[in-house]
């Protein structure tokens, strides 16, 4: 089997060129089930399109002409215009391509090593797609690649964004944030944002406060909770657990003075203050008091920094992975060249010994059902045992250069040319 | 032979507190292998300890080298309720020193042999083990209580590679630390009143004293957390305190006397 990619990425293309030859899921299916029907002869395919990516992979029996195939299919995609696409379109076959899918499906082809989604929507493609064999097969492997290097790795625990950093460090302060009280301070969009992620993981918002009411109670109304003005912030951040502040006022908005009331009614109670504003909004001496922590964006940023730091280097795990899989591709493709052969060395023993068995039945018509039945299966397993341990070598031979001769030869040995034409 | 089980214990119980201890240094993936360095030298000792009960002719831990051999098996048993969960995992980092520490004590002072024994009675041996059961929980609750102060410290840093080493947070710390000093106060509590049984006239000494301080001192250090919201470092520290108690002026006092 041929297996061909043609794609354009992030790594090359920049947005502007990825808009053009990116489509959604209906449209990927769609594209994949008339590229799988251009040949009759078993032609595969799955289109995969992601914000970050557009790649189309073709599987066929014999087609050396695949890639260019391929490759059509996306300049078409662009439509009128194409020739600037040329220059950034990836080209690879076989192995490579393979590689490339795992790769993809692991995260480490992603702008943020280990992302999430992209393992999701690799198996969405798939499913969507129009897959044979061949590329049913392709495709599981580089889903359970995936899996392998999420499960095995760190690569895709730690933050990668700021709204998703401030959520992972409330998590490292309270024991899961399911019920927790989250107050916003500001009604823009990073206070939206990062309310959002907080939300996701079970916290509730409970205000929201921004100078003017109005602006905060369109975004309260969104996430289910209070508008207040600044004024009554103070009672707001006694009962909370989570503040995140952005506005855009010129000075501290939550200094230590007006909060020092409330902040002795929590008795120790742990509040984190999450800063994204600048100039800052949170008085910096808050975080003297007891239980109390502030992380502003440069804090976040470097949280963030150094998670994605730390992603790099599993990656280097991951991609041991990834290889480990890539190299259990070849194997099995590899192993593809000898089955017709295997197939059709089989199906000529079960004639003969067939055959056989007829060209007997006048001497065997004395025989019992038992004793019939004896003979069929001691005849069968003979042919079994005689087949089996040139299938294995066969079989281990495939994944080495000489698989295809050994297939020849074992054609050639037993006259299966004939059989398989 | 069977005394030859301390070396897998001590072997495994310090590839763990290594394997820790790289993890903190960002080494990374050393968890996984921590915790089952302490599963085989938590099933090393267990053999060990059941081969002394076996063999012993009554209470098989009353002497203070044997004491500190159940100790680190209780100590660790009590960190693997916890240990075994991935993100509790790192409680580790401050539980296997101290179960290092005190096997090796043990072995050095001759309580990982075979064949010695107490007879003191059975009120007697359910008096040492309430005790040591109680002092393996306050060891627990102080390592969680010295992780909590080591997250605070990073959390008020803002150390900006937090995330990369995941301690438990810092409630779960300070509830897994309040959790085990009540049940080490309540095993405490049963091991004095069992010991009182037994007690003649004069006989109360410099350990007795300080035993009773400790079953104060953790009383005074829960009730303030409950009722006058003694929680957070305050009580990280508290808890600490009792710990010093249990672990230097207890041990002072008894080989003094």
């Amino acid at each position: 089997m041929k297996l061909a990619l043609a794609g354009v990425s992030h790594h090359q293309a920049p947005v502007a060129l990825r808009e053009r030859v990116a489509i959604d899921l209906r449209a990927a299916a769609s594209l994949a089930r008339r590229l799988a029907s251009r040949d009759a002869d078993g032609c595969e395919a799955v289109v995969l399109s992601t914000c970050n990516r557009t790649e189309l992979y073709l599987a066929h029996p014999a087609d050396d002409g695949l890639t260019a195939h391929a490759d059509r299919a996306l300049l078409e995609l662009a439509g009128g215009d194409a020739g600037f696409l040329a220059a950034v379109t990836y080209r690879l076959t076989d192995e490579s391509a393979a590689l490339h899918l795992f790769r993809v499906a692991a995260g480490l082809d992603s702008m943020i090593p280990g992302e999430g989604e992209i393992l999701g929507q690799v198996r969405d493609a798939f499913e969507a797609g129009a897959p044979g064999p061949f590329l049913d097969r392709t495709f599981r492997m580089a889903l359970h690649a995936g899996r392998r290097a999420r499960v095995e790795t760190a690569i895709g625990e730690s933050p990668s964004s700021v709204p998703a950093a401030a959520a992972a460090l409330a998590e490292q302060v309270f024991e899961g944030l399911g019920g927790r009280k989250v107050v916003l301070v500001g009604a823009g969009r990073t206070s939206e944002l990062t309310a959002r992620n907080l939300l996701s993981r079970g916290a509730t918002v409970s205000v929201v406060a921004n100078r003017s009411v109005e602006r905060a109670e369109r975004l309260a109304t969104a996430l289910g909770a209070e508008a207040v003005s600044l004024s009554r912030l103070a009672d707001a951040v006694a009962h909370a657990d989570v503040v995140v502040s952005s506005t855009s006022a010129p000075g501290l908005v939550l200094t230590n003075s007006e909060l020092a009331a409330a902040l002795r009614g929590r008795r120790g109670r742990s509040l984190l203050f999450v800063d994204l504003a600048v100039p800052r909004d949170v008085d910096p001496s808050l975080a003297e008091i007891d239980g109390c922590f502030i992380y502003d964006i440069d804090d976040l940023e470097a949280v963030v920094a150094a998670s994605l730091e730390g992603r790099r280097s599993e990656a280097v795990e991951a991609e041991r992975i990834v290889s480990a899989e890539a190299e259990r591709f070849a194997s099995w493709r590899a192993s593809l060249v000898v089955v017709p052969a295997i197939t059709a060395l089989r199906a000529r023993a079960e004639t003969i010994r067939s055959a056989e068995l007829a060209r007997a039945e006048s001497r065997l018509a004395s025989l019992s059902e038992g004793e019939r039945a004896a003979v069929e299966a001691l005849t069968a397993q003979i042919v079994a045992k005689l087949l089996h341990l040139p299938t294995v070598r066969l079989k281990e031979t495939a994944v080495t250069s000489d698989g295809l001769h050994y297939a020849d030869v074992v054609r050639h040995l037993f006259g299966l040319e004939e059989d398989e034409g | 032979m069977a005394e030859l089980l301390v070396w897998p214990a001590l072997i495994a119980y310090g590839q763990a507190a290594f394997a820790y201890a790289g993890e903190l240094r960002g080494a990374g993936g050393l968890g996984r292998l921590g915790i089952w360095g302490v599963r085989i030298g938590w099933l090393a000792q267990t053999g060990l300890l059941a081969a002394q009960a076996l063999s012993a002719d009554g209470f098989a831990w009353g002497g203070w080298a044997a004491a500190l051999n159940f100790m680190a098996w209780l100590v660790v048993s009590g960190y693997l309720i916890w240990g075994c969960r991935p993100r509790y995992r790192l409680l580790g980092l401050a539980v296997m020193p101290i179960a290092v520490g005190l096997l090796a004590l043990a072995w050095l002072g001759g309580g990982t042999s075979v064949g010695e024994a107490d007879r003191g009675g059975w009120v007697l041996a359910a008096h040492a083990l309430a005790i040591l059961a109680a002092f393996a929980c306050f060891t627990v609750a102080s390592a969680a209580a010295l992780l909590y102060l080591l997250e605070e410290s990073r959390l008020k840093r803002r150390d900006a590679r937090l995330l990369r080493l995941r301690l438990p947070p810092l409630e779960a710390l300070e509830r897994v630390a309040a959790r085990v000093a009540l049940t080490g106060l309540a095993l405490l509590s049963v091991g004095i009143v069992a010991g009182l049984t037994q007690l003649e006239r004069g006989d109360v000494d410099a350990t007795m004293t300080v035993t009773i301080a400790v079953l104060v001192l953790y009383g005074l250090v829960l009730v303030a957390r409950r009722e006058a919201g003694l929680t957070g470092r305050r009580f990280a520290h508290g808890v600490l305190l009792g710990f010093a108690l249990v672990a230097v002026v207890l041990p002072v006092t008894h080989f003094a006397s």
